[in-house]
């Protein structure tokens, strides 16, 4: 099938439904496309869900702009599109002269880019913060700008708002080729066919130079880094910490830190692999040696019992080491947004308004007569008071039965989130947008019922109800027979 | 004002149906029993094979025989309720269960006695932390059973299942009945955790190769599994480089332990025993919080279910007893503690009164042992009890009924051991 627009978004991360959610409220056309099954399945669903404050990037750089502004722009949005952030504050740990040396490099640094609020405590005060901290940091960085946030849930947010306001995305979608139509625009070619478009936008994360070069832009190119992660179950967290906490940092990345997440679990993490393959995301044990070495540096007596789950995510390195933001150098009508490594998720919406003002700019395109704020209402279950809950369950039985024991899901959240504007379509899109499977039994009993679930919800054979990516089928019909 | 239960039991399994049975024979009037699922009969209804019931019903029946049979027991009951597709959000220390289901929505349900039959759960793949990426292909052996032997799909085609527990050796030969190819069981203990039954039963006869000191270093696959590394382990159970092998499957069981299932019992604030990682109970399997008992896997993880049931007879009497004001009073408190060989007992402690009373420890080893042994309980400088054993493995639960007579006369802490023959 072939389909017209007026721009076509590659890559559904975190940039790529920021920029679509930015885009749809011009009166332009939209589409996103993605390869994965669903949106936010790269390094979206791996990172330290982190908004930084913008210390860390140096003066002037597009990471430090971005930072900044991305980090005001969450606090405009957060009740808008009902994200899920908690501004926590953050602390970088000085355990050395040099390093104390260091932050103060950063608490000047992070001024002269426009964060507010910096302080230096001392080592009492941040044990006060942090009670498990180990008593060897002498003092350390306060940001109270930082916070933590759930990527997925606010990709999703995105994406959503961007369908309301009439936006197309496509998953399982793959770009294979970009051509130059006749005359004027693109003719991007997809797995899904070919899509006719003015303008096209790179958020393709760590494949961004593929798809610049598919374009005929060569200038920069991408290296992958892989972080590895130990997430920890709610019980340890009295253990751990509640906000955000770094080590001094090195020259390629903040460290490996301990923090919590927005759900009340807590993860050690990431270290920096630089690798070839954009996609091997495998956790080794050197690793998790690493982390739990690093880690162990900030809070000495750590929880190994209640590790849940490990996983790794690669950031998209650029050669510049800066973000590649604005219309390709050789390539008219193409717009980047590469090189998205940390900061990227908190300078999302920077990066997004940036490329909305250029894109409206030489399109001539307004803000839409109607643009459609905020995005459908989501009951979470296990937040509501009591009469609330008996409210929904009267209204709709299936907000009465508990799929996901370890979170408290619904089957009512479950099928609210595959019929939600670009909706849950695989067994992990479920758990990113309502963390059924994400407790300390990891699926091990809502599994099958999820699987169920979409199934029914999508009307598809069990067989072809997927975990995550393209081809992760989970179960198969009987050997000698299907189901009667 | 909502309705007082007599005793209300959480989790309909055989100890929520077995406690609700023996409520009922000790004269509580109104029991509630709640149940997550669709119908009751716990984690047994996916266990088609049979060896259950050899004990307690002795006659043998497969799993679901084996619920049916605790649930023909109280179905007709008029003192006993059922309610499915019931999930407990809260229980209170005044003996409120909070609780949904999509027919009645929210209850707040008081009962003058708790009974907490929760249940265990698998440990996962996170929690022993295996290297490699994250593809589909990599199931507990407990989700996967239910979906080959409830839903009536199977995982994958060639499987591979790590950890020797009874579940993973029960799925192996389900796996192999199914037509699949099972490519080998690894254990990372230098000895098996199942019953000596199931490795002849489900790995022998079925030719499935058991690695003994092996575990997995590395799952492969990006989307789905394409194999695994594998290594030796040594005593310390880290791998050891240079012993490195694959194995070319699809997909990958974990049959690596279970967990009691306590997150209620927490949110009750209960005292925890950090081995069983259940509450700590008394012989009447009432726990630290007056009125709540627990009993079966929620209290610690049992081979059998036939115990399981034997524990719930207690709970359930007892828990009735104090419903009805019937309980006796205790005088004194005596601690059972382990002692050499011994990892877990239960109960961890006696409270006494004057009169004589049945009490059955349920206990686990710490290492396989051979020869001539000897399991005591002494009380003091006391033998309350002792047994000889040829044989005892940590994956089998001993069971065992101090003598009544002696019991009220007892007056210091036990010590249970298992003494190796000189």
């Amino acid at each position: 099938m072939e389909r017209k627009t007026d721009v076509v978004v590659i890559g559904g991360g975190i940039t790529g439904t920021a920029i679509l959610a930015a885009l749809a409220r011009l009166d332009l056309s939209c589409v996103l496309a993605e390869k994965e099954p669903d949106i936010a399945a790269g390094t979206t669903k791996a990172n330290s869900a982190i908004l930084h404050a913008g210390f860390d990037a140096p003066t002037g750089s597009m990471k430090a702009k971005m930072n900044v502004e991305g980090n005001r722009l969450y606090h405009e949005l957060q009740n808008e599109l009902n994200l899920n952030i908690e501004w926590t504050g953050s602390l970088v740990c000085a355990t050395t002269e040099e390093e104390e040396a260091q932050i103060k490099e950063l608490k000047a640094r992070g001024e002269a880019n426009g964060v507010l609020g910096l302080e230096i405590w001392d080592g009492g005060k941040v044990r006060e913060k942090e009670p498990n901290l180990s008593s060897a940091i002498r003092s350390a960085l306060w940001a109270p700008t930082a916070g933590i946030c759930w990527p997925f849930g606010m990709a999703a947010a995105f994406a959503e708002n961007a369908v309301e306001n009439g936006a197309e995305i496509l998953r399982d979608c793959e770009v294979t080729g970009i051509r130059f139509a006749d005359g004027k625009g693109f003719a991007v070619e997809t797995t899904q066919g070919a899509i006719h478009a003015k303008y096209v936008v790179n958020a393709a994360g760590v494949f961004a130079d593929k798809i610049a070069a598919m374009a005929g832009d060569t200038s920069f190119s991408i290296h992958p880094r892989k972080g590895e992660y130990i997430l920890f179950d709610k019980t340890a967290q009295d253990k751990l910490v509640k906000g955000i906490v770094f080590p001094a940092p090195t020259k390629t990345t903040k460290g490996i830190l301990v923090c919590a997440t927005t759900h009340g679990n807590t993860f050690i993490g990431p270290n920096a692999q630089d690798q070839d393959s954009r996609e091997d995301t495998a956790v080794t044990t050197p690793g998790m040696d690493e982390i739990i070495a690093g880690a162990k540096k900030l809070v000495p007596e750590l929880p190994m019992g209640a590790a849940i789950t490990q996983f790794a995510g690669i950031r998209a390195v650029s050669d510049t080491n800066d973000f590649i933001v604005g219309e390709s150098k050789t390539v008219k009508g193409l717009y980047h947004a590469a090189g998205i490594q940390s900061p990227g998720l908190t300078s999302a919406p920077a990066i997004a308004k940036l490329l909305a003002e250029e894109i409206a700019k030489v399109s001539g395109a307004k803000s839409k007569a109607n643009v459609k704020t905020g995005r459908p209402a989501q009951p979470v279950f296990r937040e509501l008071p009591a009469e609330e809950q008996a409210a929904l369950i009267a209204k709709d039985a299936r907000y009465g039965r508990v799929i996901c024991r370890c979170e408290t899901i619904t089957e009512g959240e479950i099928v609210d989130a595959i019929k939600r504007p670009c909706g849950a379509r695989t067994v992990d899109g479920v758990k990113r947008r309502t963390r059924a499977g994400m407790g300390r039994c990891q699926g091990g009993f809502c599994g099958p019922r999820v699987i169920e679930i979409l199934s029914r919800e999508l009307d598809i054979p069990v067989p072809k109800v997927r975990k995550d990516g393209a081809d992760s089928y989970m179960y198969e019909e009987k050997l000698g027979g299907g189901r009667k | 004002m909502s309705e007082i239960y007599d005793v209300i039991i959480v989790g309909g399994g055989p100890a929520g149906l077995t406690a609700a049975l023996a409520a009922q024979q000790n004269g509580a009037k109104k029991i509630l029993v709640l149940e997550r699922d669709r119908e009751p009969g716990g984690i047994l209804q996916q266990c088609v094979h049979n060896g259950f019931g050899l004990h307690h019903f002795k006659e043998e029946l497969t799993g679901p025989g084996y619920a049916q049979r605790c649930y023909d027991l109280v179905k007709d009951l008029p003192e006993v309720e059922i309610f499915v597709d019931t999930m407990v959000l809260e229980v209170r220390k005044d003996k409120t269960v909070c609780a949904i289901n999509p027919k009645r929505g929210v209850m707040e349900l008081r009962g003058k006695s708790i009974i907490l039959t929760m249940g265990c759960r698998e440990r996962t793949r996170g929690a022993i932390r295996i290297p490699g990426t994250r593809p589909a292909g990599v199931y507990t052996a407990g989700a996967a059973q239910r979906m080959v032997n409830m839903e009536g799909y199977i995982p994958g085609k060639k499987i591979v299942i790590l950890g020797s527990g009874d579940i993973g050796l029960i799925m192996a030969r389900r796996m192999s009945l199914e037509g699949c190819k099972v490519q080998a069981v690894l254990e990372i203990c230098p000895f098996s955790n199942g019953l000596t039954r199931n490795i002849v039963q489900c790995l022998n006869d079925y030719d499935i190769p058991l690695h003994l000191s092996h575990t997995i270093v590395a799952i492969h696959g990006k989307d789905r599994v394409t194999g695994i590394t594998v290594a030796k382990v040594d005593d310390k159970m880290r791998s050891i480089p240079g012993t490195e092998f694959e194995i070319d499957c699809d997909t990958v069981l974990l049959s690596v332990g279970l967990i009691p299932e306590n997150e209620l019992s927490n949110g009750l604030g209960l005292a925890m025993h950090p081995l069983t990682s259940g509450p700590i109970v008394d012989q009447r399997r009432e726990t630290s919080e007056p009125g709540i008992f627990a009993a079966g896997n929620v209290v610690h993880v049992h081979d059998l279910v036939d115990f399981v049931s034997d524990e719930a007879e207690i709970a359930g009497k007892f828990a009735a007893k104090a419903a009805l004001g019937e309980d006796s009073k205790a005088s004194h408190d005596l601690a059972v503690t382990t002692g050499e060989n011994i990892r877990t007992c239960v109960p961890q402690h006696l409270r006494l009164g004057s009169e004589a009373e049945k009490v059955r420890l349920f206990m686990r080893v710490t290492r396989p042992m051979r020869g001539k042994l000897k399991l005591k309980v002494m009380s003091g400088d006391e033998e309350v009890f002792s047994k000889p054993l040829m044989i005892a493995k940590p994956s089998e639960m001993i069971a065992v009924d101090l003598p009544e007579a002696k019991i009220g006369a007892l007056s210091a802490d036990l010590v249970v051991s298992l003494e190796e023959g000189k």
